[in-house]
């Protein structure tokens, strides 16, 4: 179970964009038309990019609303899963995989960067509130580690230098180069592929 | 070792391009009208034959399950759900197949919704693959350009609609039926069985629950023949299977290989070796973290298969290969798995959601040199009480790695113990209770 610190500032208004109201829609259609909770995920995702990253307590309401559900049913969710945040995290969202594959590759010492540069504790903002970092569990990049997610991409094969520089970048306000930190392709061995050597699209 | 033209997903390393003229070049989407006119009980019994086993972790036979689903659809319309939750550790397969062999799924999709007779298929996604979800989404659209989904798919006389549904971030909901809870707009949380979701499932509704890799590799089974796949493997443990080999070797990687492939072989050959030699190998979790790991003595031998893995009381699981050599200590990489399972339990079960802390607190302490030798059989004791007493396999997904570390690995745990407990030395002993409600914010 994931812990959850309710943000003590709360706006007291939150409406969907114009956009955002038709993208709910769409992800609304997608259900039977009986089951519009069903799209309480996707539509908590669309209140987190509206709203840098965070879900205040009235846009559960106004989602609640939008749904026909209970208030508490929507509260529930949001705080049972880790990925929707309860206060701000940041323009730029660090999560460091720490999980056994990651940390035998090294994953501590990105934490310990992390540390240094962004802030000491973790879903705790930088000092320009551009950024703030957390560990998480198994992101599912393993043959890539160690790893880390920033909003939405991955940072893979990561080591001590490129994870400086990345988290530089961040703090000025840039978005780095999502990918493989080495230029690594993909999951193949980097010395060299084994399998799939002569393939063509026949 | 397996043959390339034998090999199922050719474009693993993304180097002939993912999209859906390529896919159609490499053989997606040919013959596909031809296979559905041969009707449902062909494809079951082809599926049967081939021998094929979910590759999600629990190893059923596909064909089995595919023949579960009501042959007759009654009021209540059936539901196809793609399980693209990976979140075991030391897992990531599927993340690779929606990348870059999406056309794969996408017509799997289309002949396992034909057999079951359903109209519709979520894929459930989790949360993190944002991107992968992305790409997915693309390769279903140029699908429904072509007509090979939606209203008369490939004019094989079949609707199918597929819809992508993101998770949020929890391990447990790639469990079935918390999937299917998660997919209904609540908490994930496991649902008692029976009954079995290929009756009342997704809304109530009969729903078939597949593997992401099990659904992709249905249209070449279909294509070259059951005994062709069925050829590759061993018995009972049949066809080819992507394995991820992660942690200390040279060359972490994924790579599709028979099943049956000595482990040893797969480390040396494909993944570089272990980083200091072999003769440096500790330890080796075989099939993602639940599983036990394997200490050194049984990985020279061992094969890679469903079979020989359970008669060394591991298991294949998702085939996500960690591998531990002598310079980790090997408790501390038990109690990050076990600070995993705590973090991840969904809280229903009593035995799990406080079971599971029990274990990390003991194993942070047994890392640390602060435990007693009684505690080595107490901690072993937690976790047979935590083993089949859950709804679901979550509770055996936690204890089997930490029964695992006592079996072959008591010997180190005794070194670092005591006779004394700590706590008689009246020392400020954080891991004693929970850490988070020592901060007031939380309390």
């Amino acid at each position: 179970m994931s812990e959850k610190k309710i943000s003590k500032i709360q706006p007291e208004l939150f409406e969907f964009t114009k956009e955002n109201l038709l993208k709910a829609e769409k992800e609304i259609k997608k259900y039977p038309k009986e089951r519009k909770a069903s799209a309480v995920l996707a539509l908590l995702y669309l209140v987190q990019n509206q709203n840098d990253n965070w879900i205040p307590l009235s846009a559960i309401k106004y989602v609640g609303e939008l749904l026909k559900m209970p208030y508490i049913k929507v509260y529930e969710v949001t705080t049972f899963y880790s990925m929707f945040n309860l206060s701000p995290v940041g323009k730029y969202f660090v999560q460091v995989c720490t999980t056994t594959p990651c940390m035998i590759r090294g994953a501590n010492k990105i934490v310990n960067l992390c540390k240094k540069y962004i802030s000491n504790n973790q879903k705790e903002l930088s000092k320009n509130k551009l950024c703030s970092w957390t560990e998480v569990e198994c992101l599912g990049a393993c043959v890539n580690a160690p790893m880390m997610q920033i909003n939405d991409d991955y940072f893979e094969d990561l080591n001590e230098n490129e994870t400086k520089e990345i988290i530089e970048k961040l703090l000025k306000d840039e978005f780095p180069k999502p990918g493989s930190a080495r230029n690594r392709k993909n999951n193949a061995p980097e010395n060299g592929k084994t399998t799939l050597l002569e393939v063509k699209n026949a | 070792m397996l043959k390339d033209e034998d090999r199922i997903f050719k474009n693993l390393y993304n180097d002939l391009g993912w999209d859906i003229e390529s896919s159609t070049k490499r053989g997606d989407w040919v013959d596909t009208k031809d296979i559905i006119s041969k009707g449902k009980e062909w494809i079951i019994k082809e599926v049967k034959d081939s021998e094929l086993r979910g590759r999600g972790g629990a190893g059923f036979p596909t064909g089995l399950k595919l023949s579960f689903a009501p042959k007759e659809v009654g009021t209540r319309p059936h539901y196809l759900v793609i399980n693209a939750d990976e979140s075991e550790p030391g897992t990531c397969k599927d993340r690779d197949i929606l990348r870059f062999e999406p056309q794969k799924l996408i017509e799997g999709c289309l002949i396992a919704s034909y057999a079951i007779s359903s109209h519709t298929c979520y894929i459930y996604i989790r949360g993190e693959y944002f991107r992968e979800g992305q790409r997915l989404q693309e390769a279903i659209n140029q699908a429904y350009e072509k007509n090979y989904i939606g209203k008369n798919a490939c004019n094989s006389g079949w609707d199918l609609d597929i819809h992508i549904h993101y998770g949020a971030g929890a391990y447990i909901c790639g469990e079935e039926t918390a999937l299917l809870e998660s997919i209904e707009g609540n908490k994930g949380q496991p649902r008692l069985k029976p009954p079995f979701p290929a009756l009342v499932g997704l809304y109530g509704c009969p729903t078939i629950v597949n593997n992401v890799e099990t659904i992709a590799v249905l249209p070449t089974i279909l294509k070259r023949g059951s005994k062709w796949f069925a050829s590759l493997g061993k018995p009972k443990n049949t066809g080819t299977k992507i394995f991820c080999i992660s942690g200390n070797v040279n060359n972490p990687c994924n790579v599709e290989e028979e099943m049956g492939i000595p482990l040893k072989d797969l480390i040396q050959k494909h993944a570089g070796g272990v980083e200091g030699g072999w003769n440096n190998l500790q330890a080796v979790i075989p099939g993602g973290s639940s599983m036990p790991l394997l200490p050194k003595s049984i990985c020279e031998t061992i094969t890679m298969d469903f079979d020989s893995l359970i008669k060394v009381k591991s298991g294949l699981g998702t085939a996500g290969v960690v591998v531990i050599n002598k310079n980790q200590d090997i408790i501390k990489c038990m109690a990050r798995i076990a600070k995993f399972y705590k973090h991840e339990s969904c809280g229903q079960c009593t035995p799990c959601r406080e079971g599971c802390g029990w274990m990390w607190r003991m194993l942070e302490r047994m890392a640390a040199g602060d435990s007693t030798y009684k505690e080595i059989d107490l901690l072993y004791d937690v976790t047979k009480q935590i083993e089949g007493h859950t709804i679901c396999a979550f509770g055996e997904g936690s204890a089997w790695p930490v029964q695992g570390l006592l079996r072959h690995f008591r010997k180190d745990i005794e070194k670092r113990s005591h006779e004394e407990p700590l706590i008689k030395k009246k020392l400020d002993i954080p891991y004693l209770i929970d850490q988070h409600l020592l901060e007031k914010d939380n309390a």
